[in-house]
């Protein structure tokens, strides 16, 4: 059996420990999607048209309910925290002397935590989902749904690499938790969690489409919404892919780096 | 009560000490509180390039919302926050025997034992932006306004204290409570939102079982003079009573099933 199913299995076994604080994340999220909510549609009874920036209520309410969905399935939550640990406490020493690669052992345990958390959270959203039932847009077809799910699996790829590079700043810093959450607020915002980024002034579009952000998270999305269609799509397709193999080149290139002056504290 | 006084100044000189300890990690964590800030006016800014209004508010006036709200969390971090999330390590470690002989009042202790002092200059920010909001509004207040603002705060602090701690006492029973007491940040997210824009079975539950549609809106109603009936500021004290009430015998009940651990 390969090495990296054992890891994988370890992290699934090691990541059910924490199903019930899974649980409570997962019912308590809840609770600010359904206030998003109310407020939209407070916004759109306060409003003379039907639309707000090209988005009907319907699918204003759809585009947060599916940014649950992919939150649930590419999100990095504790894999950044626990890197950082285990350079801080010399753990990572045991990685230099074993055959196995530390990005492919994270990535690892990255697969099985969000399989289980996904898993947990499906039945509390699910429900959510169904109870908002006549706000909930479907893909136009199953191609665009073929193509949101290949742009979801570059997100996560994307938020794991990015995540990971960051916390192997403890390499040369000893506290990093200000930056993760520094870093975390800006994804959120030009990410597109908080609103759809089309709701900006084109000038910031323009400026946020250079950066990695919104295919964190808005790009999948809008394909889900056909917001993204055609030639547009294929074209952020590829970006999405650029951005991946940038960062996982960049990972690459810290972790060198970063080996070079790690000092094994305490290992 | 002299003598709580003359601990609590101790308390604030360990925290102080403590926080000069860390300098950047102390500035740091100013930022990162900032952020979060700048984000939620963000937010709103661009849902206002949409639309006039919200239920009745406009832009300035949820803007003078979120501040207050912001204003509310942040006086409830410096004071309490820490405190209700270490709770569960004093169960967990038993070092809560250590603080149970103390001859001094055990729930104030737990309660007060760490200051937050970064959180004050992001309460300050926060009434900067409020007064900013304010005059973009034309508006001056008076001083009995103001007077009813902070009072109000005040309410709005102590029941967010209540419940917090409250949750956190559940490690008296499982050991895994921090993660119960961060769910709570979930709330405060809902009391940035202006009330009316809720309806339904969700504003009954965020009015009277959770108060968090009362905690922020109300304090900048009163400032405002847009109370829809004094009513509201009754209701507000009479929850933050009730919730002060509970808190306390949801410790004393907890207190009772403890257990120590290993020492």
């Amino acid at each position: 059996m390969n090495k990296y199913a054992y890891v994988i299995g370890i992290g699934l076994q090691n990541t059910l420990v924490y199903r019930v604080n899974f649980l409570f994340r997962a019912c308590f999220g809840l609770i600010p999607l359904m206030a998003t909510i109310f407020l939209w549609r407070a916004i759109f009874e306060g409003k003379t048209g039907d639309t707000v920036a090209a988005y009907s209520l319907a699918e204003m309410i759809s585009y947060y309910l599916v940014v649950t969905i992919v939150d649930a399935l590419t999100a990095v939550t504790d894999d950044d925290w626990q890197i950082a640990a285990d350079i801080r406490d010399g753990q990572i020493s045991q990685f230099l002397l074993k055959p196995i690669d530390y990005l492919r052992y994270r990535f690892c345990l990255f697969l099985s935590g969000r399989f289980i958390y996904t898993s947990i959270a499906f039945v509390p959203v699910t429900l959510f989902i169904l109870f908002q039932a006549e706000y909930f847009v479907l893909p136009a077809d199953a191609a665009t749904l073929g193509l949101f799910l290949i742009s979801v699996a570059l997100t996560a790829l994307l938020q794991f690499l990015i995540s990971y590079t960051m916390a192997l700043l403890a390499f040369w810093i000893l506290e990093i938790s200000t930056f993760i959450f520094i870093l975390f607020a800006l994804e959120h915002l030009a990410g597109g969690h908080l609103f759809p980024l089309d709701l900006l002034p084109p000038a910031f579009g323009q400026v946020l489409a250079f950066t990695p952000f919104p295919y964190q998270m808005y790009f999948p999305v809008s394909i889900y919404l056909g917001k993204t269609a055609g030639p547009e799509l294929w074209q952020g397709l590829i970006i999405q892919l650029f951005w991946v193999t940038a960062a996982y080149l960049l990972a690459r290139w810290v972790w060198r780096r970063g080996i070079r002056r790690y000092a094994a504290v305490g290992g | 009560m002299k003598r709580h006084l003359s601990v609590y100044a101790m308390l604030w000189r360990n925290s102080l000490v403590r926080e000069m300890t860390f300098k950047t990690n102390f500035i740091l964590w100013i930022v990162v509180e900032l952020c979060w800030f700048a984000l939620q006016l963000t937010f709103i800014s661009v849902i206002y390039l949409h639309t006039e209004s919200i239920a009745g508010w406009s832009k300035w006036q949820v803007v003078m919302l979120i501040g207050a709200a912001h204003f509310i969390q942040e006086i409830f971090q410096a004071l309490f926050l820490i405190n209700c999330t270490n709770l569960s390590e004093l169960v967990r470690t038993g070092k809560l025997d250590f603080l149970l002989l103390l001859p001094v009042n055990t729930r104030f202790l737990v309660s007060v034992r760490q200051v937050d002092l970064g959180s004050f200059v992001n309460a300050a920010i926060a009434l900067g932006v409020m007064v900013y909001a304010a005059r973009q509004l034309g508006f001056v207040p008076s001083a009995l306004q103001i007077a009813a603002f902070l009072l109000l705060c005040a309410a709005g602090i102590a029941i967010h204290y209540s419940l917090m701690f409250l949750l956190a006492t559940i490690s008296f029973w499982t050991v895994r409570a921090q993660g119960i007491v961060w769910a709570y940040y979930n709330l405060f997210n809902v009391s940035r939102l202006p009330d009316s824009a809720f309806r339904g079975w969700f504003k009954v539950v965020f009015t009277f079982a959770l108060p968090m549609l009362l905690v922020s809106n109300v304090p900048v109603r009163a400032l405002t003079d847009r109370l829809e009936s004094p009513f509201d500021i009754l209701l507000l004290f009479s929850l933050t009573l009730l919730c002060l009430g509970l808190s306390e015998l949801g410790w004393r009940f907890s207190v009772r099933h403890y257990t120590s651990a290993s020492s």
